[in-house]
């Protein structure tokens, strides 16, 4: 039997801290995450340099938590893997520094990790058998990806948006209706009770055979249906606009990914990022990948977030495959996908 | 006792290794933004030619600010790795202390580093014996603020990397009595990091790798308007 791989991960691309340690890139031995929702919110949003500050606050203290939660020690460890964007650069600093100096005083290999290839390995973690190749649709606050996931360190990217990420939509719809940051959780909890046929607001697929998306000019009709309903004096329903856009949203989501999978004789659609759990989104792909004979697989919440885990796994299969980093390993704020 | 140090407060990223008082090896690189690259090679460098490893080190000296808010993340955030994985103790040293620590002058020492706009991070110094005493804690100010409240009457010797956008001008206000430190005295060196903190090890109070932090002086402009925001308020 082969020695088993116990990898240390560190995420701090946006704004939670997170600390993770797993055996064999699928198994989590811990995953801490310690979330800054709470100082952001006062803000409406991420404030990068209150961001920077947490992280450098916290990041050995989470660290040795991660540590003791899976019963290890730093001798224990064989590889570190570590966010290397996208994300904020100042964020993204602390941890890639962390990162280095552990990886260089243990002498083990550092693997720097693509935040977006993590959110697509928190499914191999939620199931255990999940083999490449399979569809895969990345959403979150700052990515909407459609892709095509070859093998494990081998993806094509074959969509994406052109303006607005999906969930930065959410987030600038909440504030324009009054709701709370972040706007995906608050949107989604409202939409169950809403009707989603009250406002017709558009569906934008661009042009034909097209996989790339928009959602600036979605965000848009929802605030011109705003400012035209206030004018005229009529009431506005929250949960009926919500509704109506989250399911102009979830629905262009959700056919697009089908199109795709249908097109590549791919029997699987994976779902990823922090909007994959949006409820909205899931019943749907679940109901249209039911009428297709497509399975749907997602992530648990907790690994729908932005957490350590899924970096740790993304780290390990690079690993495997050969993709390691050096000493000179550095963030790159706005990395892309392959 | 070996003690390894680390300044990234300014575009230098510099560190050293002093082994009691002996300088074992000392690596500079002033090199705009490249902190997060070459860090930690550098450190590695300077550890393999001295045939040590972090392992061997007893004590960790790192520069906490004030200066570039980004660069004194890497230098915390790599030195306190160290420091966790090994469980050794750690000291953070003042970025203008260090400065200041590299001249030895009879009168007032003005550390300046450039904090834009025309404002510079200082502090004022002066030696007591063999001990360096802190006159003014350190802050951040308009240069001709610093001018005005600098004393009258005696001797001052400025060095730091503001010294060259502002010399001219502090030339002009103060005439003789200002003195300017040689070049290579206005760069941060972790030479003089790494023997302040052999130096204050036994009285660090409770800094450690958990909760060392920088000295950031300007509170961040979010967090200042939040506060401002919330006094309206109230
Ligand atoms: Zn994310």
């Amino acid at each position: 039997m082969e020695k088993d791989i116990i990898t240390l991960a560190i995420e701090t691309s946006c704004d939670e801290t997170s600390v993770a340690v797993l055996k064999n890139g699928r198994e989590v031995l811990s995953n801490v995450i310690s979330s800054q929702i709470d100082i952001h919110r006062k803000f409406g949003g991420v404030v990068p340099e209150v961001a920077s500050r947490k992280h450098i606050e916290n990041i050995n203290i989470i660290i040795q938590q991660a540590l003791d939660e899976a019963n290890i020690t730093f001798d224990d460890i064989d590889l570190i893997g570590v966010t290397r964007g996208p994300g904020l650069v100042g964020a993204l600093l602390v941890g890639i520094s962390s990162a280095k100096a552990i990886a260089y005083a243990l002498n083990k290999p550092i693997v720097g990790v693509n935040h977006i290839e993590g959110h697509i390995c928190a499914n191999y973690i939620e199931h255990k058998d999940l083999q490449p190749p399979f569809t895969c649709l990345v959403v979150s606050g700052g990515h909407t990806y459609l892709i095509y996931v070859r093998d494990y360190t081998d993806y094509e990217l074959v969509g994406r948006t052109r303006d607005d990420a999906a969930g930065e939509a959410f987030d600038k719809v909440a504030r324009a209706l009054g709701l709370p940051y972040p706007g995906g959780p608050v949107i989604d909890k409202l939409a169950k009770e809403g009707n989603k046929d009250a406002v017709e607001f558009p569906r934008v697929y661009l042009e034909h055979n097209s996989y790339d998306f928009s959602f600036s000019g979605l965000k848009t009709a929802v605030l011109n249906y705003l400012n035209q309903a206030r004018q005229k004096g009529e009431e506005i329903i929250v949960k009926d606009v919500a509704a109506s856009f989250q399911q102009a949203v979830i629905e262009v989501l959700v056919e697009k990914s089908i199109h795709l999978a249908k097109e590549r004789h791919s029997d699987r659609i994976v779902i990823a990022g922090g909007v994959a759990a949006n409820e909205g989104l899931r019943s749907l792909m679940e109901k249209r990948g039911n009428e297709e004979n497509i399975k749907i697989l997602y992530p648990s919440r907790i690994l729908c977030t932005d957490n350590a885990a899924m970096i740790g796994s993304a780290a390990y299969f690079n690993y495997i495959n050969g993709k390691v980093s050096d000493l000179y390993l550095n963030v790159v704020p706005n990395l892309d996908l392959a | 006792m070996k003690v390894l140090a680390v300044d990234t407060s300014t575009v230098i990223a510099t560190c050293a290794v002093m082994e009691d008082e002996n300088l074992l090896g000392e690596y500079s690189l002033n090199q705009n933004m490249s902190h997060s690259e070459n860090l930690v090679p550098m450190i590695k460098e300077v550890l393999d030619s001295l045939k040590l490893h972090v392992r061997d080190i007893d004590l960790y000296g790192v520069a906490v600010g004030p200066g570039s808010f980004t660069g004194l993340r890497i230098g915390i955030a790599t030195v306190k790795a160290f420091a966790h994985v090994y469980n050794k103790p750690i000291v953070g040293i003042s970025t203008l202390e260090a400065l200041a620590f590299n001249l030895s002058f009879n009168g007032l020492i003005v550390p300046m580093i450039d904090a834009r706009r025309n404002r510079v991070y200082t502090g004022i110094y002066r030696w007591k014996r063999d001990r360096l005493i802190n006159v003014m804690e350190p802050t951040v100010m308009d240069i001709n603020n610093l001018i005005e409240t600098l004393p009258k009457e005696e001797n001052i010797l400025v060095n730091g990397n503001a010294v060259y956008i502002h010399k001219d001008h502090i030339k002009d206000k103060l005439g003789d009595r200002v003195h300017f430190a040689q070049n290579i005295h206005n760069h941060c060196r972790a030479l003089s990091v790494a023997e302040l903190a052999l130096k204050k090890v036994d009285n660090t109070g409770n800094a450690n790798y958990y909760n060392l932090v920088p000295e950031y002086i300007k509170e961040s402009q979010a967090q200042g308007e939040l506060r401002k925001k919330e006094s309206d308020i109230i």
